[in-house]
Protein backbone atom coordinates (compact mmCIF):
# COMPACT_ATOMS: atom_id res chain seq x y z
CA UNK A 1 0.00 0.00 0.00
CA UNK A 2 1.44 3.19 -1.06
CA UNK A 3 1.69 5.59 2.74
CA UNK A 4 3.18 8.58 0.52
CA UNK A 5 -0.45 10.37 1.21
CA UNK A 6 -1.32 13.61 0.76
CA UNK A 7 -3.97 15.98 2.09
CA UNK A 8 -6.35 18.79 1.02
CA UNK A 9 -8.89 20.19 3.21
CA UNK A 10 -9.21 17.67 6.06
CA UNK A 11 -9.35 15.15 3.36
CA UNK A 12 -6.18 12.18 2.56
CA UNK A 13 -5.53 11.12 -1.22
CA UNK A 14 -3.08 8.55 -2.23
CA UNK A 15 -3.29 9.45 -5.96
CA UNK A 16 -1.57 12.68 -7.09
CA UNK A 17 -3.39 12.72 -10.16
CA UNK A 18 -6.18 14.96 -10.62
CA UNK A 19 -8.18 14.17 -13.97
CA UNK A 20 -10.30 16.67 -15.91
CA UNK A 21 -13.60 14.95 -17.74
CA UNK A 22 -14.12 18.03 -20.60
CA UNK A 23 -13.58 16.93 -23.91
CA UNK A 24 -13.97 13.36 -24.16
CA UNK A 25 -16.63 10.60 -24.20
CA UNK A 26 -18.30 10.28 -20.99
CA UNK A 27 -18.04 6.27 -22.01
CA UNK A 28 -14.20 6.94 -21.52
CA UNK A 29 -14.24 7.93 -17.80
CA UNK A 30 -14.47 5.64 -15.81
CA UNK A 31 -11.52 3.34 -18.17
CA UNK A 32 -10.09 6.87 -17.45
CA UNK A 33 -9.92 7.14 -13.63
CA UNK A 34 -9.33 3.56 -13.02
CA UNK A 35 -6.25 3.89 -15.43
CA UNK A 36 -4.75 6.69 -14.43
CA UNK A 37 -5.33 5.88 -10.56
CA UNK A 38 -7.11 9.28 -10.24
CA UNK A 39 -8.94 9.68 -7.02
CA UNK A 40 -10.10 13.21 -7.89
CA UNK A 41 -12.21 14.15 -11.08
CA UNK A 42 -13.07 18.04 -12.21
CA UNK A 43 -16.42 18.77 -12.96
CA UNK A 44 -17.91 22.03 -14.76
CA UNK A 45 -21.31 23.56 -13.82
CA UNK A 46 -23.84 24.51 -17.02
CA UNK A 47 -27.29 25.39 -17.87
CA UNK A 48 -29.46 22.10 -17.91
CA UNK A 49 -31.61 22.21 -21.47
CA UNK A 50 -34.78 19.99 -21.17
CA UNK A 51 -33.88 17.03 -23.58
CA UNK A 52 -33.26 14.23 -22.25
CA UNK A 53 -29.77 14.11 -22.02
CA UNK A 54 -26.90 11.52 -20.10
CA UNK A 55 -25.75 12.65 -16.50
CA UNK A 56 -21.77 12.68 -16.27
CA UNK A 57 -22.30 11.41 -12.63
CA UNK A 58 -23.56 8.11 -13.75
CA UNK A 59 -20.63 7.51 -15.32
CA UNK A 60 -18.01 8.34 -12.57
CA UNK A 61 -17.07 5.36 -10.09
CA UNK A 62 -18.24 5.11 -6.77
CA UNK A 63 -15.76 7.07 -4.48
CA UNK A 64 -14.25 9.57 -6.51
CA UNK A 65 -13.97 12.93 -5.13
CA UNK A 66 -15.79 15.64 -7.34
CA UNK A 67 -14.13 18.96 -7.97
CA UNK A 68 -16.73 21.51 -9.40
CA UNK A 69 -14.50 24.29 -11.20
CA UNK A 70 -15.94 27.90 -11.97
CA UNK A 71 -15.72 28.20 -15.42
CA UNK A 72 -17.51 30.47 -17.23
CA UNK A 73 -17.28 32.56 -13.93
CA UNK A 74 -15.46 36.18 -15.36
CA UNK A 75 -15.62 38.03 -11.87
CA UNK A 76 -15.41 36.70 -8.37
CA UNK A 77 -19.11 37.46 -7.82
CA UNK A 78 -20.15 34.77 -10.33
CA UNK A 79 -17.48 32.64 -9.21
CA UNK A 80 -18.91 32.50 -6.01
CA UNK A 81 -22.33 31.84 -7.38
CA UNK A 82 -21.01 28.95 -9.17
CA UNK A 83 -19.54 27.61 -6.48
CA UNK A 84 -22.58 27.73 -4.17
CA UNK A 85 -24.82 26.15 -6.68
CA UNK A 86 -22.38 22.98 -7.14
CA UNK A 87 -21.96 22.48 -3.46
CA UNK A 88 -25.81 22.43 -3.48
CA UNK A 89 -25.76 19.49 -5.98
CA UNK A 90 -24.61 17.26 -3.06
CA UNK A 91 -21.15 16.78 -3.73
CA UNK A 92 -18.94 18.23 -1.28
CA UNK A 93 -17.17 21.33 -0.36
CA UNK A 94 -14.52 21.05 -3.05
CA UNK A 95 -14.05 23.76 -5.60
CA UNK A 96 -12.06 24.73 -8.05
CA UNK A 97 -11.68 28.90 -8.10
CA UNK A 98 -11.64 29.33 -12.12
CA UNK A 99 -11.78 33.06 -13.24
CA UNK A 100 -11.13 34.49 -16.66
CA UNK A 101 -12.04 37.10 -18.76
CA UNK A 102 -9.67 36.85 -21.50
CA UNK A 103 -11.42 34.30 -24.35
CA UNK A 104 -7.84 34.42 -26.30
CA UNK A 105 -5.27 33.38 -23.82
CA UNK A 106 -7.87 32.26 -20.88
CA UNK A 107 -5.58 33.85 -18.54
CA UNK A 108 -6.80 33.37 -14.79
CA UNK A 109 -7.54 36.82 -13.31
CA UNK A 110 -5.34 36.44 -10.05
CA UNK A 111 -6.66 39.86 -8.45
CA UNK A 112 -10.89 38.25 -8.69
CA UNK A 113 -9.63 35.08 -7.51
CA UNK A 114 -8.18 36.07 -4.47
CA UNK A 115 -10.98 37.97 -3.50
CA UNK A 116 -13.48 34.34 -4.35
CA UNK A 117 -11.43 32.60 -2.68
CA UNK A 118 -11.60 34.74 0.28
CA UNK A 119 -15.21 34.35 0.36
CA UNK A 120 -15.61 30.74 -0.39
CA UNK A 121 -13.02 29.97 2.38
CA UNK A 122 -15.10 31.62 4.84
CA UNK A 123 -18.16 29.54 4.31
CA UNK A 124 -16.40 26.59 4.33
CA UNK A 125 -15.45 25.50 1.25
CA UNK A 126 -12.07 23.82 0.42
CA UNK A 127 -11.06 26.79 -1.93
CA UNK A 128 -8.48 24.98 -4.71
CA UNK A 129 -7.42 28.63 -6.69
CA UNK A 130 -6.43 28.20 -10.33
CA UNK A 131 -3.37 31.23 -10.66
CA UNK A 132 -1.10 32.40 -13.37
CA UNK A 133 1.91 31.75 -11.11
CA UNK A 134 2.87 34.80 -9.14
CA UNK A 135 4.31 34.50 -5.26
CA UNK A 136 2.45 37.70 -4.33
CA UNK A 137 -0.67 36.65 -5.45
CA UNK A 138 0.09 33.02 -3.68
CA UNK A 139 0.54 34.82 -0.60
CA UNK A 140 -2.39 36.43 -0.60
CA UNK A 141 -5.15 33.34 -1.74
CA UNK A 142 -3.04 31.27 1.20
CA UNK A 143 -4.27 34.76 3.52
CA UNK A 144 -7.84 34.01 2.05
CA UNK A 145 -8.13 30.56 2.90
CA UNK A 146 -6.76 28.29 0.02
CA UNK A 147 -6.48 24.89 0.50
CA UNK A 148 -3.67 24.50 -2.42
CA UNK A 149 -2.40 26.33 -5.12
CA UNK A 150 -3.28 25.46 -8.97
CA UNK A 151 -0.59 27.22 -11.46
CA UNK A 152 -1.04 26.97 -15.23
CA UNK A 153 2.33 25.45 -16.55
CA UNK A 154 1.48 26.96 -19.95
CA UNK A 155 -1.64 28.17 -21.47
CA UNK A 156 -5.13 25.92 -20.70
CA UNK A 157 -5.34 23.42 -23.82
CA UNK A 158 -2.38 23.82 -25.29
CA UNK A 159 -0.29 20.72 -24.49
CA UNK A 160 2.64 23.10 -23.60
CA UNK A 161 4.35 21.82 -20.86
CA UNK A 162 6.22 23.89 -18.18
CA UNK A 163 6.67 27.27 -19.64
CA UNK A 164 6.56 28.92 -16.21
CA UNK A 165 8.68 26.34 -14.44
CA UNK A 166 10.78 28.82 -12.83
CA UNK A 167 8.19 30.52 -11.15
CA UNK A 168 5.94 27.38 -10.03
CA UNK A 169 9.26 26.42 -8.87
CA UNK A 170 8.99 29.57 -6.64
CA UNK A 171 6.12 28.72 -5.44
CA UNK A 172 6.85 25.34 -4.27
CA UNK A 173 9.67 26.30 -2.40
CA UNK A 174 7.83 29.50 -0.76
CA UNK A 175 4.06 28.04 -0.57
CA UNK A 176 3.40 25.92 2.40
CA UNK A 177 0.32 24.26 1.00
CA UNK A 178 0.48 21.54 -1.90
CA UNK A 179 0.76 23.27 -5.04
CA UNK A 180 -0.97 21.54 -7.97
CA UNK A 181 0.11 22.03 -11.27
CA UNK A 182 -2.79 22.72 -13.63
CA UNK A 183 -3.31 23.57 -17.16
CA UNK A 184 -1.10 22.95 -20.08
CA UNK A 185 1.05 19.74 -18.62
CA UNK A 186 0.75 18.37 -22.51
CA UNK A 187 3.04 14.80 -22.04
CA UNK A 188 3.56 12.03 -19.14
CA UNK A 189 7.29 13.29 -19.02
CA UNK A 190 6.60 17.20 -18.16
CA UNK A 191 4.17 16.04 -15.35
CA UNK A 192 6.92 13.82 -14.92
CA UNK A 193 9.36 16.28 -14.36
CA UNK A 194 6.56 18.92 -12.29
CA UNK A 195 6.49 15.73 -9.79
CA UNK A 196 10.36 16.37 -9.87
CA UNK A 197 10.67 19.58 -8.74
CA UNK A 198 7.90 18.83 -5.59
CA UNK A 199 4.66 19.49 -6.77
CA UNK A 200 2.18 17.72 -5.02
CA UNK A 201 0.05 16.69 -7.60
CA UNK A 202 -0.68 17.17 -11.35
CA UNK A 203 -4.39 18.30 -13.15
CA UNK A 204 -4.57 17.57 -16.91
CA UNK A 205 -7.71 17.16 -19.14
CA UNK A 206 -6.63 18.06 -22.74
CA UNK A 207 -3.70 16.21 -22.61
CA UNK A 208 -5.64 13.00 -22.20
CA UNK A 209 -8.63 14.04 -24.10
CA UNK A 210 -6.98 14.76 -27.21
CA UNK A 211 -4.92 11.48 -27.03
CA UNK A 212 -4.53 8.30 -29.28
CA UNK A 213 -5.93 6.07 -26.64
CA UNK A 214 -7.35 7.96 -23.95
CA UNK A 215 -7.82 5.80 -21.05
CA UNK A 216 -4.25 4.68 -22.01
CA UNK A 217 -2.61 8.07 -21.69
CA UNK A 218 -4.21 8.21 -18.52
CA UNK A 219 -2.35 5.27 -17.55
CA UNK A 220 0.96 7.04 -18.53
CA UNK A 221 0.35 10.07 -16.77
CA UNK A 222 -0.05 7.82 -13.42
CA UNK A 223 3.63 6.21 -13.95
CA UNK A 224 4.90 9.10 -14.68
CA UNK A 225 3.27 11.14 -11.84
CA UNK A 226 4.85 8.19 -9.91
CA UNK A 227 8.06 8.21 -11.03
CA UNK A 228 8.63 12.11 -10.31
CA UNK A 229 7.55 11.66 -7.16
CA UNK A 230 9.65 9.12 -5.98
CA UNK A 231 12.19 10.67 -7.84
CA UNK A 232 11.58 14.00 -5.47
CA UNK A 233 11.62 11.93 -2.30
CA UNK A 234 14.35 10.44 -3.34
CA UNK A 235 16.51 13.20 -3.70
CA UNK A 236 17.68 13.99 -7.46
CA UNK A 237 21.36 13.89 -8.17
CA UNK A 238 23.34 16.77 -8.39
CA UNK A 239 24.30 18.45 -11.45
CA UNK A 240 27.88 19.26 -12.63
CA UNK A 241 28.91 22.80 -13.98
CA UNK A 242 31.17 21.39 -16.16
CA UNK A 243 33.70 18.55 -16.51
CA UNK A 244 32.78 15.24 -16.26
CA UNK A 245 32.58 12.26 -13.29
CA UNK A 246 33.12 8.96 -14.47
CA UNK A 247 30.72 6.09 -12.97
CA UNK A 248 33.58 3.37 -13.02
CA UNK A 249 36.16 3.02 -10.86
CA UNK A 250 39.34 5.04 -11.69
CA UNK A 251 42.30 1.91 -11.16
CA UNK A 252 42.79 -1.48 -12.37
CA UNK A 253 42.85 -0.29 -16.14
CA UNK A 254 44.17 -3.31 -18.33
CA UNK A 255 47.12 -0.76 -19.52
CA UNK A 256 48.44 0.05 -16.04
CA UNK B 1 -44.59 34.44 -17.54
CA UNK B 2 -40.95 33.73 -15.94
CA UNK B 3 -37.27 33.29 -17.49
CA UNK B 4 -35.53 29.96 -17.69
CA UNK B 5 -31.73 29.48 -18.26
CA UNK B 6 -31.99 32.62 -20.36
CA UNK B 7 -35.34 31.92 -22.21
CA UNK B 8 -39.23 33.23 -21.52
CA UNK B 9 -41.56 30.32 -20.64
CA UNK B 10 -45.35 30.68 -20.88
CA UNK B 11 -47.59 29.18 -17.92
CA UNK B 12 -45.08 28.68 -15.33
CA UNK B 13 -45.76 30.80 -13.21
CA UNK B 14 -47.64 30.04 -9.81
CA UNK B 15 -46.00 26.37 -10.36
CA UNK B 16 -44.22 25.59 -7.14
CA UNK B 17 -40.21 24.81 -9.07
CA UNK B 18 -41.11 20.86 -8.18
CA UNK B 19 -44.02 20.90 -10.71
CA UNK B 20 -42.18 23.39 -12.90
CA UNK B 21 -39.31 20.61 -13.49
CA UNK B 22 -41.45 17.97 -14.05
CA UNK B 23 -44.03 19.76 -16.23
CA UNK B 24 -41.08 21.03 -18.28
CA UNK B 25 -39.60 17.09 -18.75
CA UNK B 26 -36.24 18.30 -16.81
CA UNK B 27 -34.27 14.96 -16.53
CA UNK B 28 -34.14 13.48 -13.35
CA UNK B 29 -30.58 14.50 -12.30
CA UNK B 30 -28.83 15.89 -10.02
CA UNK B 31 -29.80 19.45 -10.66
CA UNK B 32 -29.19 22.35 -9.18
CA UNK B 33 -31.72 25.52 -9.12
CA UNK B 34 -31.82 29.25 -8.67
CA UNK B 35 -34.54 31.59 -8.63
CA UNK B 36 -34.17 35.62 -8.89
CA UNK B 37 -30.44 34.76 -7.76
CA UNK B 38 -31.17 32.67 -4.98
CA UNK B 39 -30.40 29.20 -4.20
CA UNK B 40 -33.45 27.17 -3.95
CA UNK B 41 -32.24 23.81 -2.09
CA UNK B 42 -33.89 20.66 -3.04
CA UNK B 43 -35.91 19.89 -0.03
CA UNK B 44 -37.36 23.64 -0.63
CA UNK B 45 -38.37 22.68 -4.28
CA UNK B 46 -41.77 22.01 -3.17
CA UNK B 47 -43.14 24.74 -1.54
CA UNK B 48 -41.06 27.46 -3.53
CA UNK B 49 -43.55 29.02 -6.17
CA UNK B 50 -42.34 30.84 -9.12
CA UNK B 51 -44.10 34.07 -9.50
CA UNK B 52 -45.02 36.01 -12.72
CA UNK B 53 -41.21 37.90 -14.05
CA UNK B 54 -39.18 35.32 -11.91
CA UNK B 55 -35.62 34.84 -13.50
CA UNK B 56 -34.81 30.82 -12.95
CA UNK B 57 -31.52 29.21 -13.34
CA UNK B 58 -31.66 25.15 -13.56
CA UNK B 59 -27.66 23.93 -13.43
CA UNK B 60 -26.57 20.70 -13.49
CA UNK B 61 -22.39 19.03 -13.81
CA UNK B 62 -21.26 18.48 -17.30
CA UNK B 63 -17.52 17.46 -18.01
CA UNK B 64 -14.72 19.95 -17.40
CA UNK B 65 -11.21 20.56 -16.72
Amino acid sequence: MNQDTWTLGGHTFHSRFILGSGKYDLNLIKASVEQGGAEIITLALRRVNTRPEENILDYIPEGVTLLPNTSGARNAEEAVRLARLAREMGCGDFVKVEIMHDSKYLLPDNYETVKATKILADEGFIVMPYMYPDLNAARDMVAAGAACIMPLASPIGSNKGLATKTFIQILIDEIDLPIIVDAGIGRPSQACEAMEMGAAAIMANTAIATAGDIPAMAGAFRKAIEAGRSAYLSGLGRVLDRGASASDPLTGFLHD
Amino acid sequence: MITVNGESVQNADGMSVAEFLESHGYPKMMLAVEVDGRIVPRAAWGETVLKEGAVVEVVRFVGGG
